[in-house]
Order: C-alpha cells, then structure tokens, then sequence
C-alpha cells in the first residue's frame, strides 16, 4: 500500500490539518508521500520533509497551482494517481473542493470527513449533524478520503524525507485565481486553538465581539461564532462553527449567547470542557455545557476579563 | 443559458436524528422531510439570474424516491420552469447521483448548474465537485456570490482562510453556500401554480448508469453524548471550577 496525502499550506509552512491528515494515513499504513502544490511553496515541501513517517515529498511548484484552483490540482493528483492505493486530504475546504473531483475523475466514490480509521478499507464518519455515525467501506481500488482534523493527533517531526519535483503543469484554462480576502489575526488558528471562545446572535453587533477578544487574547484563545453571528455581518465568515462551517474540538470551548442549535453543536461537541453563558436557562447549550453560567453576558463577559 | 437545479429530499434540519435499534441505519419513520436548505439558495440563485435576464429556462431536478415530487413542486413554486424526477427508491451515493446528472445535462444542453455545497443529511459534499469533473466543467463550490458578465462567471467563495475570488469560463457548476442569497418564500398564487408546471419521472434505470453502491455502510451508531453538567453562580465560581477541577486554564 502507498498513501498520497494533498497537504495544506501557507507556501512556507504547514498546516496542522496536514500533520493530522498523516497520522490518519499512518493509522492505514503502508508508505506516505506527500504532494506539495501551490506557486512558490518550496518552504511547505521543506516543512514536509521534516513530519515523521514520510517517504517522499512530491512538490508541484507552478503558478497554476495558486490559489489551488480545483481543475488544476486534481488533474495534478490524477496524474499522480497511479502509484497510489490512498489518496488522502485534510477535510479543509481545499480537501473538499480537490479530492471528489480526483475520485470521479478517477472513477472512484470518496469518504468525507473521516473521524476514524478501522482498516485499509473501512472509516468513520459522521452523518445527519454529528448524531450518528457510520462505519463505512469502500470497494474501489483507490481510497479517496478527506480526514476531520479534530479526531486525529498531530504526527511529529523529526523525519527527513526525500523531496523531489513533479514539473508537468497541469494548466485547464478552467478557471483563474481572481483574489482573495484572509482576514488577518496573530491570534492561534480557530481549527487548532486550545481553547475557543465563540459568540453568537445574544452579541448584537461586531463591535461588541472585542468583548471576546479581550478574553481570547489572556487565554491565548481563538475566537468563534455560531452561524447567526456571521450571517448578521458581525463577524466574518471563516469564523463560523459548526456543522458547515468548521469543526473544533479544544480543551475548553466557551460559548457565549449562542442557543446550542444542533447544526453548531456538530462543530463544537466533541470539545473537552464546554462553558456555557447565556441568559435563557432553557437555551440547549445547557444540555451540553459542563458548567452553565445564566447571565446577562454583558455583565458576564467583563467580569470574566477582569478576574483572569 | 439553461440552468439545472438539483434538488434533494432531506429531513428537515430542526429535527434530532436517531440511529435505529439495529444499528443499521437511522431511524426515518413519521420524520418530517424537506428540501436541503442549500439546494433552497441554489434554486434562489436560480430564479434571480432569470429575473436578470441571463438565464433562459430553469429545470429542477431531484434524483429521489417519489416523494422528492414534493420538494421539486417547491421549486416549481420559488420559480423553477420545470421538473425532473430521477426516481430512485434507493438512496444512491454521490458518484452516481453525479453520473445519472451528468446524463441530464447532455441531454438538456445545460449551460450552468446549480446545487448546494453539501445535504444535511449524509454531509458530504461532494456531488457539485464530481459532476464538474465527469463534464470536465470549470467548479465553483462554497459559493456566497455569483456574477455572469460576458460568458464568464466571476465567483466569490466561503474558504477557511476567509474568501477567496474565481473567474471561472462557462459551462461550469456552482455549489451554494449560506450566504450566497436568502431563499424567498414560495407565495400562495406561484404554490398553486407550480402545481400545473410540467414534472417529468423518469425511473434512474433508464439512464445507462451503474446503479449500484461501491460504499458499503457495515454499521450506524449513536455518538457518545454528553451529560450536561451543573450551573454556576458566579463567574468566580467557574473560573475555580476550570482551574481547579478541570485544569483546562
Ligand atoms: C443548513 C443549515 C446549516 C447551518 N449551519 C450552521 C453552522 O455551521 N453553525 C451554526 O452555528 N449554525 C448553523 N446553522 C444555524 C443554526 O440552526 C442556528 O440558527 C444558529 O446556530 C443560531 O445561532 P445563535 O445561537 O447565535 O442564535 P440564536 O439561536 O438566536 O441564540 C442566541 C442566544 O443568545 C442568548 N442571548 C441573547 N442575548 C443575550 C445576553 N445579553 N446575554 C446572554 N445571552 C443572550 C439567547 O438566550 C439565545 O439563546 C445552520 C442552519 C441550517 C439550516
């Protein structure tokens, strides 16, 4: 068995998504090389060559890999394909948009998402908002399949893989990187944060979310939102929770006049300690919350800034 | 251009969903079915880039049990022109609902499809991605903004890192998300008049396509479920309990 896992990267380094991403391919078995694609990304391959288990690092340094635009990387991959029994990537949204278009151009199903690796053959994975899950196995030859960061650890590294170029562009003419908007934060990465603290609609306005931010910033935290928060134009859109925005599992997850709807406790459940504040003492959070604090947040949250 | 718009039956998203006692599958007696909220905003999409001018002809379609008539007779209503049933009574993985669409689009010569990022139900999100690439199309997917100038496609999408910007060239597919548009509701006089809209049910055999699953599900359980756990009074009070109890600060 070989394993290609996509990495993803910032061009000069790794993603955590990646590192969790290999010890779910570790988990199958059999020899790993990573793909590095991207426009200027040789200090993501160097960063690669370093995670323990890696055979190979395969790097796709090209200008059509920018913004690693679907047509493009998946055609790179396919090309790849060949020498692969799995085809692996984190469940970011480049995993998501990349890796069906690999399996159907390959003429394989793909598994989503993955929380858990029983065999070669067999995953986990989570169905109808986080409340079942199902044990899934495929048929195909190739494996293709995204892996929730959440439910892996971190591999290490102290490896030293080998790193070679891959230098046929696979340019479609499909479609063309136009920008992007990245909101800029020093602060930890919400997916990989230790601890988060998520606001939702009882916040009222952006302004008030540096409420949050105060409290982030003594914690070393990361700041979320439920979905009616970033729907109102409070806060932007890659802080979104949830069942389909993004999943995090930190050791203690604060929740702050968020009602607990299922579609935002499938992104936040599985977080080690769950703080609850809200004035309703019926809002659902409760049922999940380890400890409930019912309170006005407005006075709650300075509070909370004030005693840390 | 003519659009295509998929359409999937799914439970509504406010109900709780539980596994079934044999641990086969979950539980779907007596639970209210809907449309999937982000085929709701694909079929919006639809309907606003008619009112523009840029689209000619809107056909819903669901590849579904019978029923799906339901929730294509709901796009018929928000302002589909048509309706195709794809009728399947069993649940068909993305691969193939991808491959039976595909056959749709040859045959309808469809210019833009339209669908949502992901169904609540199964969470996948895949189909938009595989369909994109059996057509070899260009692939908008997470969509929160669309915009056709001139035979291109410019599109915003929701990304991890915030929002990213595309060109893409047409004939393409594009998935949906959240903020792409809020769904109007289907008034009174367009529900009834969906109800004389043409909706056409072909069985998904017809198709030429493999039917059968390459996925099989061994076996459904529940999550672990948390307790909840106790109210505090005071926010002195939970921070003893994080630090002391808990060690988590
Ligand atoms: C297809 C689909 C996908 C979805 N995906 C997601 C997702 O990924 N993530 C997500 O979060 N949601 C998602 N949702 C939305 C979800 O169903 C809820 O609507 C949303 O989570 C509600 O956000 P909220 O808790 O902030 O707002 P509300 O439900 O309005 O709750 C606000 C809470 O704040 C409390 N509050 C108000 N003022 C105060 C105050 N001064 N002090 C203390 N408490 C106060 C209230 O008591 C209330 O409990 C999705 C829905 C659908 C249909």
């Amino acid at each position: 068995m070989s394993i290609l896992v996509l990495a993803e990267h910032d061009n000069t380094g790794l993603k955590e998504a990646t590192l969790t991403t290999i010890t779910a391919a570790s988990q199958i078995g059999g020899d790993i090389d990573v793909l590095i694609a991207g426009d200027q990304c040789a200090g993501a391959a160097e960063a690669a060559a370093k995670i323990s288990g890696v055979s190979r690092v395969r790097v796709a340094d090209n200008a059509c890999y920018k913004g690693l635009l679907a047509e493009n990387t998946a055609a790179l991959v396919v090309s790849l394909s060949s020498e692969y029994s799995h085809i692996m990537a984190p469940a970011t949204t480049n995993g998501k948009n990349i890796l069906p278009r690999v399996a159907a151009s390959l003429d394989v199903s793909a598994f989503s998402d993955i929380i858990g690796v029983v065999s070669a053959d067999t995953f986990k994975r989570t169905i109808y908002a986080g409340n079942a899950i199902a044990t899934v196995q495929s048929e195909d030859t190739i494996k293709v399949i995204t892996v929730r960061g959440t439910a892996f650890s971190l591999a290490e590294q102290n490896g030293s893989a080998s790193i070679g170029a891959v230098t046929e562009a696979h340019d479609l003419g499909l479609s063309t990187f136009a920008g992007e908007s990245v909101a800029k934060s020093d602060r930890v990465e919400l997916t990989s944060a230790g601890i988060v603290i998520s606001g939702g609609r009882g916040m009222q306005n952006s302004e008030n979310f540096s409420m949050l931010e105060k409290v982030a910033s003594k914690l070393g935290a990361a700041v979320g939102a439920s979905r009616a928060a970033v729907d109102a134009g409070f806060v932007p859109n890659d802080m979104q929770v949830g069942q389909t925005g993004k999943i995090v599992a930190p050791d203690l997850y604060i929740a702050v006049g968020i009602s607990g709807a299922i579609q935002h406790l499938a992104g936040m459940k599985d977080s080690k300690v769950i703080v609850a504040i809200n004035k309703d003492p019926d809002a659902p959070i409760f049922q999940v919350a380890d400890y409930g604090l019912v309170d006005d947040l407005f006075d709650a949250v300075p509070q909370l800034e004030q005693a840390l | 251009m003519k659009i295509l718009v998929m359409v999937k039956r799914v439970t509504d998203p406010n109900v709780i969903i539980r596994v079934n006692a044999e641990n086969t599958s979950v539980d779907l007696n007596n639970v209210k079915m809907a449309i999937n909220p982000f085929c709701e905003i694909a079929m919006e999409e639809a309907v606003r880039l008619k009112e523009a001018g840029i689209a000619t002809e809107i056909i819903a379609m669901s590849i579904g049990p019978a029923q799906a008539q339901d929730q294509l007779r709901t796009a018929l209503a928000m302002g589909a022109d048509r309706g195709l049933l794809v009728e399947s009574e069993e649940s068909l993985e993305p691969l193939t609902v991808a491959k039976l669409t595909a056959k749709v689009v040859e045959e309808e010569q469809i210019g833009l499809v339209l669908l949502g990022k992901q169904s609540i139900d199964t969470d996948n999100s895949q189909t938009g991605q595989m369909l994109s690439a059996i057509l070899g199309w260009s692939q908008g997917t997470f969509a929160s903004k669309v915009d056709i100038v001139d035979n291109t496609l410019n599109l915003t999408r929701e990304v991890d890192s915030g929002l990213q910007s595309l060109t893409l060239t047409l004939p393409s597919v594009v998935t949906c998300d959240l903020r792409l548009n809020e769904p109007r509701f289907a008034s009174l006089p367009n529900i009834m008049k969906a109800k004389r809209k043409p909706l056409v049910i072909k069985p998904a055999a017809d198709y030429g396509v493999d039917l059968t699953s390459k996925i099989k599900t061994l076996k459904v359980e529940s999550p672990n479920t948390r307790q909840s756990g106790e109210i505090v009074g005071s926010v002195a009070a939970l921070l003893d309990k994080l630090k002391t109890e808990k060690g988590v600060i």
